[in-house]
């Protein structure tokens, strides 16, 4: 191979998929910036003139700041409850013997390739007022009367959790992966007690891991859609399915521009800043 | 290694209960035989199954979701090997930002691509086309690939196609014989999590679908936002058996964790 054609051949390998990731993601997501811009007119449709009406509406209208903060809210709860059930887990499923922990992994992990809509599905007859779950909770005596779990925030927040919950075991069993077991061997016998091993030994060392899983599903939970659409129903917005009824409903184009372009710079800040700290925080983990 | 205490597994059967319950119900409310929603407490029937064949609007976006599917993931491999031997063999300006650039449909919310997307191919004239579809979803999957046949190709040893070459044989042969085989596994898994991804999307699909060309979640999807019936419980339970079918594939092949966490040293 002479020196010329071996600078250009990376260049001729990744080409064709920096063609189609230029011409597929970094156009049409800049399309949709610069419509954030365009006017829009209930007869007149989108006009392309600079405006930042559509800014302004956003950020004035409370009903839109009411969304966010929805949306913010259910991310936030959605993440600590994958946190509280994942981590553990994430741990129990470590600590089983062979052909149990490959079985177990595969149930736990394995809905994540089934389709979003069948699992919500699930939770929507689970929860409906004369879903399993109510008849349950009222044949315990724990309820008299049925509570309506679909069309509710907590209705939401309990699917979205388990949606995204493999995400939080998958990252904390990867850093589990990687402890040496003769850590926690030194430190039983240097006497520490079983709790001290964990919160002393183990805890600190996944803490990456916990932070990275947090991370996507704090993201994923922040712009799920279909279950918050099926689960909370058309009154319940939150920023994806508010961006929906612009775009599909309303006909407002521009203004689920700005919805949608809000969403992804929260989204890549969001993103970006809390991996750049946990890099720079864990470093020695990541070598 | 300590065992699991009591409490340990008490929480573990408690949790295996709350991922299970929602799939298993949709399974169990597929077999009712009644015309409502409910559990089949006075027998099992298939009356629901059958109901499918009388809806074909379900056939047709199955059989569309697997052409999506399989075109898609297959775009997205031819896209993702040579890419994948470009990063992992040379070190060249810009190779970081193609990385990071390659991969960051992860990042971007599906909702937000659905938007992007509605709007670029109706500026374009692709709007509610298949071909439109088609290249959406590469956009989507292409990273799932990419990871993969990176890994695997991290994972070769390069000092074997050194030999092939120094045998004679030409850079086609190379890598038709030598390379092509060894990341093999890589290539197939990449392929099938693709497909997966793509067969499942749902939150941009809808955006983009139209009522002629469209996908098997999305069908299902606009269904439910208009009535939960027994129909489309049977419909999902057969989308469960047969992703359970192709996650045990995987299992197999790959091992589910490793495929999803991009495997080897990437």
């Amino acid at each position: 191979m002479t020196a010329g054609s071996a600078r250009l051949a990376p260049y001729l390998l990744t080409g064709p998929a920096l063609l189609v990731c230029l011409c597929l993601l970094l156009a049409p997501l800049g399309a949709t910036v610069l419509l954030s811009f365009y006017d829009w007119g209930q007869y007149k449709g989108i006009v392309e003139e600079f405006t930042l009406k559509n800014w302004v509406e956003v950020v004035s209208d409370s009903y839109f700041l009411e969304v966010f903060l929805r949306t913010l809210r259910i991310a936030l709860a959605v993440t600590v409850l994958s946190m509280l059930l994942g981590i553990p887990e994430a741990y129990i499923l470590n600590r089983m013997s062979p052909p149990w922990r490959g079985i177990f992994l595969l149930i736990v992990i394995g809905p994540l390739l089934i389709s979003v809509v069948a699992r919500t599905l699930g939770w929507a007859l689970l929860l409906g007022s004369t879903g399993i779950l109510n008849q349950g909770l009222i044949s315990l005596g724990l309820l008299k009367t049925p509570v309506e779990f679909m069309f509710s925030e907590t209705g939401v927040i309990i699917a979205l959790t388990h949606v995204l919950v493999p995400f939080m075991i998958l990252s904390v069993w990867a850093s589990l992966q990687r402890l040496d077991p003769q850590v926690e061997n030194a430190a039983i016998s240097l006497g520490a007690t079983p709790s001290a091993v964990l919160r002393r030994v183990v805890l600190p060392q996944v803490v990456p891991g916990i932070l990275s899983g947090a991370v996507i599903v704090f993201a994923l939970a922040a712009s799920a859609f279909a279950t918050p659409a099926i689960i909370g129903g058309r009154r319940l917005k939150v920023a994806a399915t508010l961006a929906y009824d612009e775009f599909l409903n309303t006909l407002n184009w521009p203004l689920g521009a700005v919805v949608a372009t809000l969403l992804l710079i929260a989204l890549v800040v969001a993103v970006v800043t809390s991996n750049r700290m946990i890099e720079r925080r864990y470093a020695q983990v990541f070598e | 290694m300590s065992r699991n205490g009591p409490l340990a597994l008490a929480f573990h059967a408690l949790f295996v209960s709350f991922i299970l319950a929602p799939i298993l119900i949709v399974c169990a409310v597929a077999f009712t035989p009644e015309g409502f929603l409910s559990l089949p407490t006075r027998g099992l029937s298939l009356r629901w199954f059958r109901a499918i064949l009388d809806y074909p609007e379900f056939i047709r976006a199955f059989r569309d979701s697997v052409w999506l599917a399989a075109l898609s993931s297959t775009v997205a491999i031819g896209l993702a090997v040579p890419a994948a031997l470009g990063i992992v063999r040379y070190r060249f300006p810009g190779r970081e930002a193609m990385t990071a650039l390659f991969m960051s449909p992860l990042m971007v919310p599906h909702v937000v691509l659905g938007i992007a997307f509605l709007r670029f191919f109706s500026q374009i004239g692709l709007s509610g086309t298949f071909l439109g579809l088609v290249l959406s979803h590469v956009i989507v999957i292409l990273p799932f690939a990419l990871r993969l046949v990176l890994a695997a190709s991290y994972g070769m040893d390069q000092r074997i196609e050194h030999a092939a070459v120094s045998l004679g044989a030409n850079a086609a042969t190379v890598f038709r014989r030598v390379t092509l085989p060894l990341i093999l596994p890589g290539v197939v898994s990449g392929w099938m999590l693709a497909f997966i991804n793509s067969f499942d999307e749902v939150t941009m699909t809808v955006f983009i679908a139209s009522p002629s060309t469209t996908t098997l979640p999305v069908r299902m999807f606009l269904y439910i936002q208009d009535n939960i019936d027994p129909l489309v419980t049977s419909v999902s339970a057969c989308l469960i058996a047969m992703t359970g079918v192709v996650m045990i594939l995987l299992d197999r092949l790959y091992g589910l964790d490793r495929l999803f966490l991009g495997g080897g040293k990437a």
